[in-house]
């Protein structure tokens, strides 16, 4: 992301002017690099420069603050040469001695597991296409992160699942048994690791990754590989087909993953008759099934609704699934759905959010309406800020404070106030009817999804806990966390 | 519940940067908030042609967080290269301080003699006054300034460290 703003003229810089900011200075720890241009002459080149670093090594937000005098002078545009920076240089290539100390890892071991991450994707298409060679080369097991979801198809029978608090119990078991971890593109997150000393205890590990400074940062690593992950994968692909490796027969691995999958850790317990509510799972896994073969682009807002979506939304190719990990902000997911369809005007772009996050952002409602974008926002309205209720009963023995909502607005009558269709789903017999009316209209349409107020979102591995200690449903929830877990929060 | 923080081995780091606007900003608002240490920073335009910095950092902390520090420093845009001068083998290090000590009959007799022992420079004199220029690693800057306490110190400036590898080579 490149972000342009506006600056007093350089003159009055320092003055407390009228609307003066010192951007620089309040972007500098939220940006991967900012400027502020003092001659117009170098607004050229600082432009180029500035798209090279957004999009060169680890991507990153660059801000360029452009005083209104630079701003309105006539000045030489040259186009440059080469666009490069004159110290920012990002390791690409990985190293052939670490490619080798991987290879020998990798065919060395017998509990192996990929963990990939959002490294994958930002790596580019050719980056997953060279995952999925690898991980069928190896024949072995494969987890992602919720920023790596898409780069592995999530109905190969090799993909457990998205790994981490509320991972899949099969994914979490065998991050802990492996022998063997190979990070791709994650950066062992405290959401996906648990309890760091009861992390993968058993297991050597590699790590990819183009920034050093991931590696080693949280969990220290028997083999670093700075590079992309795109070349560094093709590197492995080589290095396994040169030397001829066979897949082993993980066949004893793949039995205790077997085992831990038999727990079917996903299922929720539901009414099925036509007037029951709605459990949230099902609305995503109806939304999933009515939209296959359409290549939906998924984006969230954040919340219970998000890990639903991530657990039960199946990806299988990189780029369709746009959330707020790291930060977890609400109100991403509907400027997000705003930008992807601006992008690709004809696909399917549906943004799934809960009715608190999605509020964040509802001006843009107008905006969609402006540029006749087609956008779909799916509502799972539970009334609650669920997540935040969800760790007020785990952690806080129900003390509820301000999770609560009986000041919705009527979702129904604000797509009319836009000028978009609105409809609204309160019985599972309308929920099938409901999603297709969705897809079918033409246009903006915003969906209020009635869902049980109270349900929680499982596996869940608790605050300070390890990936063996999955909370698998609710009545698995006991006692009270001492301070030491609450602060892990 | 025991909130903890690990000590550490002290470091020398020497960063090369682009002398450009903020950048001094960048590196220290880098250090507050990932909370690791600067015992001193330093830092000069040193090329011709004033594109470049050089910024010597002293920091503290165990083999891990030294391994980060770098390891951030190096992801910044305008950062050229870090080399931790402790890796690099023998380095020299050195620290100037200008210390100011008042005084008149015996004190005055032994500041001056004391000076000459660390031979630190009288840059400055008054009949009840003097201040010293002294150069060294900062150990022995902190050892003559612990004496001068005795002896009438009324005011210190420091440098901070600067250092360099040991050879023929640059870092
Ligand atoms: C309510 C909530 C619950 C959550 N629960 C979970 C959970 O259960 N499980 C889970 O996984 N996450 C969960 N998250 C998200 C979590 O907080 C982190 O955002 C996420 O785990 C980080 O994903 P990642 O490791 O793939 O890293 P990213 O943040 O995607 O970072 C990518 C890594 O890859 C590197 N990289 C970037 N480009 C390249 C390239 N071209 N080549 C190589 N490397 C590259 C980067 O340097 C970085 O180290 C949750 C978030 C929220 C809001
Ligand atoms: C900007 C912002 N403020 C606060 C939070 C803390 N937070 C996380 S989830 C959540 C509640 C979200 O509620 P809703 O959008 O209804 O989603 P649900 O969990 O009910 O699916 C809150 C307040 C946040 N992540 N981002
Ligand atoms: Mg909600």
């Amino acid at each position: 992301m490149v972000v342009l703003t506006g600056q007093v003229s350089t003159a009055l810089i320092g003055t407390d002017a009228f609307q003066e900011c010192d951007t620089v200075g309040i972007t500098r720890h939220c940006t991967k690099h900012n400027y502020l241009v003092m001659d117009p002459e170098r607004l050229g080149p600082i432009l180029h420069e500035a798209f090279y670093i957004a999009t060169h090594g680890r991507p990153g937000p660059v801000v360029i603050d452009i005083p209104k005098n630079v701003q309105v002078a006539t000045g030489n545009y040259v186009i440059p040469e080469k666009i490069a920076h004159k110290s920012y240089r990002p390791q690409v290539e990985p190293d052939a001695d670490a490619i080798a100390q991987a290879m020998a890892l990798i065919v060395a071991a017998e509990r192996p597991i990929f963990y990939t991450g959002g490294g994958v994707i930002n790596a580019g298409p050719d980056a997953s296409a060279a995952l999925r060679q690898l991980v069928s080369l190896t024949g072995a097991p494969i987890t992602s992160t919720l920023m790596g979801l898409g780069a592995f198809p999530s109905d190969d029978p090799k993909w457990l699942g998205m790994l981490g608090m509320h991972g899949t119990f099969e994914a979490n078991m065998a991050m802990n048994r492996a022998d063997l971890i190979v990070a791709v593109g994650a950066r062992f997150d405290d959401r996906v690791t648990g309890r760091l000393d009861a992390f993968a205890p058993e297991a050597k590990k590699i790590h990819i990754d183009i920034d050093r400074s991931s590696i080693n940062k949280i969990v220290p690593v028997d083999v670093a590989v700075v590079g992309d992950a795109g070349r560094a994968l093709d590197a492995l692909i080589a290095a396994w087909q040169e030397a001829g490796h066979k897949a082993r027969d993980y066949g004893e691995w793949w039995r205790r993953i077997d085992g831990w999958r038999a727990t079917r850790c996903l299922d929720f317990p539901e009414k099925k008759e036509p007037q029951a509510e709605i459990m949230p799972q099902r609305a995503v896994k109806a939304l999933f099934d009515a939209t296959r073969g359409r290549d939906p682009i998924i984006t969230t807002e954040v919340g219970q609704h998000q890990m639903w979506a991530a657990q039960h939304f199946g990806f299988s190719a990189p780029n369709r699934w746009l959330t707020s990990g790291g930060l977890g902000t609400m109100g991403y997911g509907f400027p997000a759905a705003v930008g992807a369809q601006i992008a690709h005007p004809n696909r399917l772009v549906i943004c799934i959010a809960g009715e608190a996050s999605l509020q964040m952002n509802i001006q843009e409602m107008g905006t969609v309406s402006q540029y006749r974008l087609p956008v779909k926002i799916f509502i799972l309205n539970n009334q609650w800020m669920g997540m935040v209720r969800q760790w007020q009963e785990l952690t806080y023995e129900s003390r509820y404070s301000n999770s609560y909502s009986d000041s919705l607005p009527d979702f129904v009558k604000l797509a009319g106030a836009y000028g978009w269709t609105g409809l609204r789903i309160d019985t599972l017999g309308e929920l099938e009817d409901g999603i297709a009316t969705m897809i079918e209209t033409p246009g903006p349409v915003i969906v209020d999804c009635r869902v049980a107020q109270l349900a929680n979102c499982f596996p869940m591995i608790p605050s300070g806990a390890a990936h063996t200690d999955m909370i698998l449903q609710p009545s698995d929830v006991t006692g009270t966390m001492d301070d030491e877990a609450k602060a892990l929060v | 519940m025991k909130i903890t923080t690990e000590a550490g081995e002290r470091h020398v780091l020497a960063v090369t940067v682009d002398n450009e606007a903020g950048i001094l900003a960048k590196i220290t608002g880098l250090f507050s908030a990932r909370g690791y240490n600067i015992e001193s920073l330093t830092v000069a335009d040193i090329s011709a042609d004033h594109a470049l910095s050089r910024i010597t950092i002293v920091t503290s902390g165990p083999p891990a967080v030294i391994d980060q520090i770098i390891a951030q420093l190096d992801r910044l845009v305008p950062v050229h290269n870090v080399v931790d001068l402790a890796d690099a083998g023998a380095h020299v290090e050195r620290e100037i301080a200008l210390v100011k000590v008042a005084g008149t009959g015996e004190k005055r007799i032994e500041a001056l003699r004391l000076a000459d022992v660390f031979r630190a420079k009288v840059v400055d004199t008054t009949l009840t006054s003097f201040i010293f220029e002294i150069t060294g690693t900062s150990d022995k800057v902190d050892r003559f300034i612990a004496l001068m306490r005795e002896c009438g110190l009324v005011e210190v400036g420091r440098t901070g460290v600067v250092a360099i590898a040991r050879g023929a080579e640059a870092v």
